[in-house]
């Protein structure tokens, strides 16, 4: 079949249920006995099988069958998350997400089996049994423990302990004590070579079955059956033999490796004798312990191959699918009503223009028709918005990862997930507020928990990450109530590095020398971490940031925190803005950067160190004359007021100097196209009601 | 749709006028052909840069040939054209000529190429094309587009 088509929609959806995953997973490790969440989980891993099955991505299907394996077991209440599944659940999302960022790139999914992660969901599902107790409620089991760690030599052959029981088989293996049977359980391994693993299982249920009754099997025995499972499986039969004949009668099935097996024990305190029969043969405690302590690692070891990997396919390859913008319905029912109107208005011009002496109803037709595309224009710019929700999702994980790398405490705190911003932008700004955050994680909190409480700050750092829309604007503010910004480090650094010279450096405001940082190769991280600090960073975050048409800042306090500010255009295709004149040639500038507009007498331009300033409400401000910019001749009569247009970039402000305003309008920005791009202080252009091009000035660039 | 058919064998080209010369642009790369409209100056750009204008909703630059080509700048008359050619590295462009004439079209033996030379003024001429008795020269667009001016750099 071919489903190549369904590709754009698969990935879509995958990403989707990928992210659905990270979150309510990171909800699982607050909340592990959450049924809602772990339903849900299972939804979406089931989900994401169907579909990566019915693509035909096998190692994908593979690896999420294995991790709703595990959930199906969660959600029968058999097995209980913990901490070290919750690692390993991640690194499989890491790894799923590789396997969809490569078929992204390249459309076949790539050749990583993920066998790790399987195992260590093949060995949670068989050792949970009874570690994830053993480990969350150590108390219960404590004595349990100790006897055992005394008595037990180690060696991990006995999964068959890790079955857990639900109330009914507990019922039977009791009745059956009480019967006087034995209930034996059984791990079988069978050879590495062996091929038709599924038929010798078979034959080691049948020699089973003539000893007794099979009461459990780990896997399920229609996994058995149809070969999904590694190379070993469990057993729990109740028989009248002992355990050793059980385990000759398995052994007698050839191409079985070796069997272990012994008399299970149920609950801790009554079969305390049982356990003392066995221990001697068997492991306990200790094993599972052991490889508790393992994963951590191999999750640490194993979680930058595939991060690094995607990166490297995503470059080499161009994309094989388009970028989509998903809509909701109701904005498309609404963009062909007005569609609809926009065909009505039409017809009633037409009749209007055929019918005679009908002047006042054109004109009638006319109002009409604007209205109609006005509020089309803002129907089609509301389908580009997209709300930040896509993008920030994934800092709740990324930041969890974080928390356990850098082995500090915090918690990242997000509002306003639901503010909408035109996809372009949305897809873009990702790159710098993940920057921010890590910058945020890694040199803001402080990695010392005693110079916090000096500080009379809670040991668990506390990230915020807020988006609101500001008039025009989106704000996302980035904010850490950690360390704050050194700025005599960054001065001196400055220094150091030439960027400055000692005698600007004594000349510097606080804020001057902040903004330092935004320069390329400026890096204060005392350590190159993998994190954050490599020198490479803040300038790009601000170059990012600026291509969007927007602007950054921080704001700082040594010991308090610091918070960096992301202003951004609602949206880059539309604006409002100031039409002015200047030497006969329209312009547009953007109403955002516009503060005030003034109208100065010529007296009161006075000059300073050369340049020419004027004293606004006690501020001195600069002021620049367009013209002389523009490159054209002022039409301003001589001794007329100058029209002044206040223009404010962050904290700096600047007079540009016009000769005439026009008015306000809302423009549809277009670019000037690469061949003449190089006027850095034109943005673009636009193209006015009568056809006219005028061009809009970058008031930022003139500051 | 006779005519069409008979060129099929050679390459068209449209022929513009430019000073008393006579130049083929391939008909290949031409989106339009528009009269002259209001330009928009452009500040900062270079002097044959002349501006931008409105091509229904885009926004085009246009290039005066002339001032590219090294000749005197002109009235813009009734006859001038704006050629508006697509490229692959920056869209559309727009070129002022004095004037269209005609399509024609050139077969591989009325071409003569010429050696690509750098110090000469015609380096934006890929070939020659010689029609009844009448020379063309066939301009070398990437040339045209790519090629700074010797003049502006110095």
């Amino acid at each position: 079949m071919d489903v190549s088509q369904y590709l754009d929609i698969f990935i879509d959806e995958s990403k989707e249920n990928l992210q659905n995953l990270n979150t309510q997973i990171l909800e699982l490790e607050q909340e592990p006995g959450n049924m809602d969440t772990i339903n849900e989980i299972f939804r979406a891993a089931h989900t994401l099988k169907g579909m990566a099955g019915t693509m035909g991505y096998k190692r994908m299907q593979g690896l999420t069958h294995n991790m709703e394996n595990v959930f199906s077991e969660v959600r029968n209440g058999t097995v209980k998350v913990n901490a070290s599944i919750i690692d390993a659940l991640f690194q499989c999302l890491d790894a799923l997400d590789e396997y969809v960022s490569n078929i992204q790139a390249t459309g076949d999914e790539g050749d990583n089996e993920n066998s790790n992660i399987i195992k260590i969901f093949n060995d949670f599902l068989a050792s949970k049994g009874e570690s994830a107790p053993a480990a969350e409620a150590g108390e219960e089991k404590a004595d349990k423990a100790e006897e055992n760690k005394e008595a037990a030599p180690a060696g991990d052959d006995d999964h068959w302990r890790d079955i857990k029981y639900n109330d009914a088989q507990m019922g039977v293996i009791d009745k059956a004590k009480n019967e006087g049977k034995n209930v034996i359980g059984l791990t079988v391994y069978v050879q590495e070579t062996c091929i038709l693993k599924a038929a010798r299982a078979f034959l080691v249920y049948k020699a089973m079955e003539e000893l007794g009754e099979i009461i459990v099997s780990n896997p399920p025995a229609q996994d058995i059956e149809d070969e999904k499972f590694d190379l070993e499986f469990s057993l729990v039969v109740i028989t009248d033999a002992t355990p050793d004949q059980a385990i000759k009668a398995a052994l007698n099935v050839s191409e079985i490796d070796r069997v272990a097996g012994g008399i299970v024990e149920v609950a801790a305190g009554e079969e305390a004798e049982a356990e003392a029969e066995t221990a001697g043969t068997e492991t306990a405690v200790a094993a599972p312990e052991e490889k508790k302590e393992a994963e951590p690692e191999k999750t640490t070891e194993t979680s930058p191959a595939p991060a690094a990997a995607p990166s490297k396919a995503v470059e080499k390859k161009k994309p094989v699918v388009n970028r989509t913008v998903r809509v909701d319905i109701e904005k498309l029912d609404d963009l062909m009503n007005l569609v609809s109107e926009l065909i009505i208005a039409k017809n009633s011009l037409v009749s209007a223009a055929t019918t005679k002496g009908s002047g006042n109803n054109v004109n009638e037709q006319i109002e009409y028709l604007e209205s109609v595309t006005t509020n089309l224009h803002e129907s089609v710019m509301k389908v580009r918005m997209v709300p930040i929700e896509s993008v920030v999702n994934k800092f709740p994980r990324m930041i969890r990862d974080l928390q356990k790398k850098l082995d500090k405490k915090m918690e990242l705190y997000m509002s306003g997930e639901e503010t909408e911003l035109d996809r372009t932008v949305v897809d873009e700004i990702g790159d710098p507020l993940m920057h921010l955050l890590r910058n945020s994680a890694d040199h803001g909190i402080e990695s010392d928990v005693k110079l916090r409480k000096e500080r009379g700050k809670p040991e668990t750092g506390s990230i915020w990450l807020d988006a609101y829309q500001d008039g025009n604007n989106v704000v996302i503010e980035v904010k850490d109530d950690g360390n704050g910004i050194d700025i005599e480090a960054v001065k001196s650094k400055a220094l150091e590095r030439e960027v400055i010279t000692p005698e600007q450096a004594e000349n510097m405001s606080e804020q001057e020398i902040i903004n330092l940082l935004f320069l390329p190769s400026f890096s204060t991280a005392k350590k190159v971490s993998d994190v954050s600090g490599r020198g490479v960073g803040l300038d790009v975050v601000k170059s990012k940031i600026e291509s969007l048409s927007g602007e950054v800042d921080v704001k700082t306090k040594f010991g308090e925190g610091s918070k960096w500010t992301i202003r951004l255009p609602l949206t880059l295709a539309i604006i409002q803005s100031l039409m002015v004149k200047v030497g006969g040639e329209k312009y547009a500038v953007p109403l955002g950067n516009i503060q005030t507009i003034e109208s100065v007498v010529p007296d009161e331009i006075k000059t300073v160190q050369g340049k020419e300033v004027i004293n606004l409400r006690g501020n001195v401000i600069p002021i620049i004359r367009l013209n002389e910019v523009l490159g054209c001749e002022s039409l301003r009569q001589e001794n007329e007021d100058y029209v002044v247009v206040v223009c404010k970039k962050g904290d700096a402000l600047a007079g540009l100097v016009i000769d005439e305003l026009i008015g306000q309008q809302e423009i549809v920005i277009k670019s000037l196209g690469k061949y003449i791009n190089k006027s850095k202080i034109i943005s673009g252009a636009t193209i006015l009601g009568d056809g006219e091009v005028a061009l809009i000035i970058d008031s930022n660039a003139l500051i | 749709m006779n005519e069409i058919k008979s060129y099929s064998e050679a390459i068209q080209y449209i022929k513009i006028l430019l000073g008393d010369e006579f130049f083929g642009v391939d008909i290949g790369i031409i989106d339009n052909i528009v009269r002259m409209q209001r330009i928009t100056r452009v500040p900062n750009v270079a002097p044959y840069i002349k501006g931008v204008i409105n091509l229904r909703g885009e926004i085009v630059p246009i290039m005066d040939l002339r001032l590219k080509m090294g000749l005197d700048e002109i009235e813009y008359s009734k006859a001038t054209r704006i050629i508006i050619i697509k490229t692959e590295s920056y869209g559309k462009i727009g070129l002022i000529v004095d004037a269209v004439k005609e399509v024609v079209a050139l077969e591989d033996e009325q071409i003569e190429k010429v050696p690509y030379d750098s110090t000469e003024e015609n380096h934006f001429v890929s070939g020659v094309g010689k029609l009844e008795g009448a020379l063309i020269s066939l301009l070398d667009i990437v040339t045209v587009l790519t090629d700074k001016q010797i003049k502006e750099e110095g």
